[in-house]
C-alpha cells in the first residue's frame, strides 16, 4: 500500500516539483543568509574566538596570577575580600556603582598554559552562586554556598578542588582527570559584562551589556609551587575602558601575605552564537512542503479519487497511515538532500564573508541535520492530517501555516514578548524547531536565552515530540472522521 | 469465491432524504443484471454501500457472503466503476493503473495488458486530465478489470461513450458474464439494457419494484422501456 501511495506521489509532477522547490528554497535561503552576512575588521582577517578543548567556541579572558607546577602540589587560599564595580546600570544609566554581577568569580585555577582556550580546572567563589567547580569552559558544578577557603591540588593526572568555610573542614567539590606535564597554578579573577534584556516596545527585547570589573584579595596563601607570582591578562584584546584608564587598571598587587587581583572578562562557553546559518532555509522550505502535503490528500477528495483509493484499500485507518508514511518519508528524504547540499555550500559562503561559524561538533551537527529533516517530515504529516480532516485544500494550507510557520515567526522575530513566544514554542507544532538549537543554554553564563537568539524553551527531543504528538493527534482525528464518513 | 451479491433490507437516509427504504435483491453470476430506475432512485447509493464507501442505517450488503471491507485484496474479488471522471488530472493513465495494481500486489505487466485491452495503450503515458469522457470511462473499466475479479459493479458505464464505445462496452460485459462472472450495471436508460441484461431489477424511491428475467418483463410489458415507464410511474 505504501508502494502504491509512493507511486501516486511521484506520478504527479506538481508535487514532485513542489518538493524540489522546497529543496531549492532551503539551499537558496541559506545561501542568501550567508551571502548577506559580513564581518570585517579593518581590512584584516577577523580574530576568531578561541575553541575550547571540547570543541566549543569559548570566552577565555581573565586576570591570572600564576606559578609553574611541574609535578604534584597544591594551592590553598582564602578569599578575604571580593568587590567590584558595574558601569552605568539601569534604571538611569548615569553612574558607576559598587557591586558584582552574579557570575563574577575569584578563585584558584590550574591551567595548562596561558593561551586562551587551553584546558583548565578552577574552584571559584562567585558573587551570587556560591563556590563552583568549573573546568574546560562547559562544565560547572556547585560547591558549598558559604565557603571562603579554596584549595586546588594536583596529584598525577588528577586535579581536585576543595572548599571550606573555616579552613579546617574541607569538602571535595570536583575532580578533573587527564593532566600531564607542567601546568600553571594560581589565582584567577573574572567579571562578565552586566547584561540586561528589556522589553522592546516593538516586541521582543533589547539586550545591553555593560563593562564591569571585580577585585579580590586573597590571604592565608599556602603554595607548594615556588617562585614569584607572575601576572597575565589571559585573552586580552588590548582595549581599555575609561574606568580602567582613569580609575583602576586590571592587574595584580602582592602584599606581605596577600595577593590582590583586579580584572574583567569570563572563563565560559561563548553564547553569542546563533542558529547555524545553513538551517536558515528550513522555514521557506516548510511553506512549500505544507502545500504539497495538504494537496497530497485534499486533491483526492476534490476529484473523488478518494473512492478509488478506498476501493483498493478499504481499511481506512491503514490507508491514511500509509499516505502519512509516504508524505513523511519523501519530505524527510528531500529535507535531508537539502541539508546535505546546504551545509557545505552555505558554511563556505558564510566563512568567506569573514564570519565566524562556531563549531558545533559532530553529534550536534548530526542532530541539527537529521532533526531538521525529522521536523519538516513531522510538520508535513501535520499538514497532511489537517488536509484529511478538513478536506479543503486552501483551508488546510492556511491552518497548517497558522499552526507552524506563524508561531515560529512570532516567537523568533521579536514580535511577541519573550514569554509569550516561548509558550508558542512549547505548545504549537512549531515546538519541533527546538531541534535547530545549536548550542545549549549554559546556566553558568548569564544571557537572555531567547528564541530570537536561537534558544528554545524545550529540549530538541521534547520539541520534536510535541510536533509528532500534534501529527499523531491530527491523524487520529482525521481517521475518526474518515471512518464515520460516507464517501 | 462465490460471485453472488446479496442485498438485504438496506436502509439509508441522508439527513431528511430517505435514499433507500428496504432495498432487497440478489445478483447471480453468469449474466448481466441491469439495475434500473429513475434518477434519485437509490442505485448509486446501493452500490456505494455495497462497496463499503457509505454506511447503511440498516440491512446488509454482501459479496460472496462477505462485506467489501473484509476482503483482503478487494480488486481481485470485485471490480467497480463508480465515476470515471474521478482522476488526478496530472497523473498519466498508466500511472493511475500502476498504483492500483501495486496496491493489490499485481505486476506492472498486468497494467499494460489492460491498457491494450481497453484501447488506451497509445495515450497511456499522457496526463489523464487531457482524456475525453469516453477515454476516462475506458480507464475506469480498465481499473475495474485489473484484478480479474469474478464480480463487476458498474454505475452508469455507458455515460460519455460514443457509439463505438457502446458496442465495445456491451461486448465486454457480455463476455464477462458468459465467463461466469456476476455483472451488475446501473442505468436510467432501458434501451441500453434491452439486449444485454439477462435480468433486471427496477427500483424507485429506494425500493425494488420489479426483479425478474428480462425475457419475462418483455413478455409481460412488451418492451423494457414500457415496463420501466409502467413500474416507476
Ligand atoms: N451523499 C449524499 N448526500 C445527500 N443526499 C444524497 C447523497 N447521495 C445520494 N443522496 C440522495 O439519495 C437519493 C438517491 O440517490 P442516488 O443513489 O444517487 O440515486 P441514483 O443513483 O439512483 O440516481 C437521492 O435523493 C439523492 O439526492
Ligand atoms: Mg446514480
Amino acid at each position: 500500500m505504501i508502494r502504491a501511495e509512493f507511486t501516486k506521489f511521484r506520478s504527479v509532477r506538481g508535487w514532485v516539483l513542489g518538493l524540489a522547490t522546497a529543496v531549492a528554497l532551503f539551499v537558496g535561503m541559506g545561501w542568501l543568509t550567508a551571502a548577506g552576512s559580513f564581518t570585517s575588521c579593518d581590512d584584516q582577517a577577523c580574530p576568531s574566538p578561541p575553541v575550547g578543548p571540547e570543541g566549543q567556541a569559548v570566552e577565555d579572558h581573565f586576570g591570572f596570577a600564576h606559578r609553574t607546577l611541574t609535578g604534584d602540589g597544591s594551592l590553598t587560599a582564602r578569599v578575604r575580600d571580593f568587590s567590584g564595580i558595574i558601569t552605568y546600570p539601569p534604571p538611569n544609566h548615569d553612574e558607576i556603582v559598587d557591586g558584582l554581577v552574579p557570575w563574577a568569580k575569584a578563585g584558584l585555577i590550574v591551567k595548562s598554559d596561558i593561551n586562551p582556550g587551553s584546558p583548565y580546572a578552577a574552584i571559584m567563589l562567585t558573587a551570587d552562586h556560591g563556590v563552583r567547580f568549573q573546568h574546560n569552559y562547559v562544565h560547572d558544578a556547585a560547591g558549598p554556598v558559604d565557603a571562603r577557603w579554596l584549595r586546588i591540588s594536583r596529584s598525577g593526572a588528577d586535579v581536585t578542588a576543595y572548599a571550606s568555610a573555616d579552613g579546617r573542614n574541607w569538602t571535595t567539590v570536583g575532580t578533573m582527570s587527564g593532566w600531564s606535564g607542567p601546568v600553571r597554578i594560581g589565582f584567577a579573577i573574572a567579571s562578565p559584562p552586566d547584561i540586561t534584556a528589556k522589553g522592546n516596545p516593538m516586541g521582543g527585547s533589547i539586550v545591553q551589556a555593560r563593562f564591569t570589573q571585580a577585585s579580590a584579595v586573597f590571604d592565608q596563601i599556602t603554595s607548594t609551587a615556588g617562585g614569584a607570582w607572575r601576572y597575565d591578562e589571559v585573552g586580552a584584546d588590548g582595549l581599555r575602558t575609561d574606568w580602567e584608564k582613569l580609575h583602576r587598571a586590571p592587574g595584580m598587587t602582592t602584599g606581605s601575605d596577600t595577593l590582590t587581583l583586579t580584572g574583567s572578562g569570563d572563563i565560559a562557553p561563548a553564547t553569542d552564537m546563533r542558529v547555524a546559518p545553513y538551517l536558515a532555509g528550513a522555514l521557506p522550505a516548510l511553506l512549500a512542503i505544507l502545500v504539497v502535503a495538504v494537496l497530497f490528500i485534499t486533491s483526492e477528495f476534490r476529484r473523488g479519487l478518494i473512492r478509488t483509493t478506498l476501493l483498493a484499500s478499504p481499511h481506512r485507518a491503514r490507508m491514511l497511515a500509509a499516505k502519512a508514511a509516504v508524505i513523511g518519508g519523501v519530505t524527510f528524504a528531500a529535507a535531508l538532500i537539502a541539508v546535505v547540499v546546504a551545509r557545505p555550500l552555505v558554511s563556505h559562503v558564510f566563512r568567506a564573508n569573514g564570519n565566524f561559524a562556531a563549531p558545533t561538533g559532530l553529534l550536534t551537527d548530526l542532530r541539527l541535520s537529521l532533526g531538521t529533516a525529522a521536523l519538516l517530515a513531522a510538520t508535513a504529516v501535520c499538514a497532511y492530517a489537517l488536509g484529511a480532516l478538513l478536506r479543503r485544500g486552501l483551508l488546510a494550507i492556511v491552518l497548517a501555516v497558522a499552526l507552524t510557520v506563524v508561531p515560529y515567526l512570532l516567537a523568533t522575530a521579536s514580535v511577541l514578548p519573550v514569554a509569550a513566544g516561548e509558550w508558542l514554542l512549547r505548545l504549537t507544532p512549531a515546538a519541533g524547531f527546538a531541534v535547530q538549537q545549536a548550542f545549549p543554554a549554559y546556566e553558568q553564563v548569564f544571557h537572555p536565552y531567547t528564541p530570537a537568539d536561537g534558544y528554545f524553551p524545550l529540549a530538541p527531543a521534547a520539541g520534536l515530540a510535541v510536533t509528532c504528538l500534534w501529527a499523531a493527534g491530527l491523524l487520529t482525528l482525521a481517521t475518526v472522521r474518515l471512518n464515520r464518513a460516507d464517501i | 469465491m462465490d460471485a453472488t451479491i446479496d442485498i438485504t433490507g438496506l436502509r439509508k437516509s441522508y439527513g431528511p432524504t430517505a435514499a433507500l427504504r428496504e432495498m432487497t435483491f440478489t445478483v447471480r453470476p453468469g449474466q448481466v443484471t441491469g439495475f434500473v430506475g429513475p434518477n434519485g432512485a437509490g442505485k448509486s447509493t446501493t452500490m456505494r454501500i455495497l462497496l463499503g464507501l457509505d454506511h447503511p442505517d440498516g440491512g446488509t450488503a454482501l459479496i460472496g457472503g462477505r462485506r467489501y471491507r473484509d476482503l483482503t485484496k478487494p480488486l481481485e474479488a470485485v471490480g467497480a466503476l463508480l465515476d470515471g471522471t474521478a482522476l488526478q488530472p496530472s497523473r498519466s493513465g498508466r500511472n493511475h493503473l500502476l498504483w492500483l495494481a501495486q496496491s493489490q500486489g499485481l505486476p506492472a505487466s498486468r497494467v499494460d495488458e489492460l491498457l491494450d485491452e481497453v484501447g488506451l495503450a497509445g495515450v497511456a503515458r499522457r496526463r489523464a486530465g487531457g482524456y475525453s469522457l469516453g477515454m476516462r470511462q475506458r480507464l475506469g473499466v480498465a481499473a475495474a478489470l485489473l484484478g480479474d475479479p469474478p464480480v463487476l459493479i458498474l454505475d452508469e458505464p455507458f455515460n460519455g461513450l460514443d457509439p463505438a464505445g457502446f458496442v465495445w462496452m456491451r461486448d465486454l460485459l457480455r463476455t464477462r458474464a458468459r465467463e461466469g462472472r456476476a455483472v451488475l450495471i446501473s442505468s436510467h436508460l432501458m434501451g441500453e439494457l434491452q439486449d444485454l441484461a439477462g435480468h433486471v431489477i427496477v427500483v424507485d424511491r429506494g425500493r425494488v419494484v420489479a426483479d425478474a428475467p428480462t425475457r419475462a418483463m418483455r413478455e409481460r410489458y412488451g418492451s423494457l422501456e414500457s415496463a420501466y415507464l409502467e413500474l416507476t410511474r
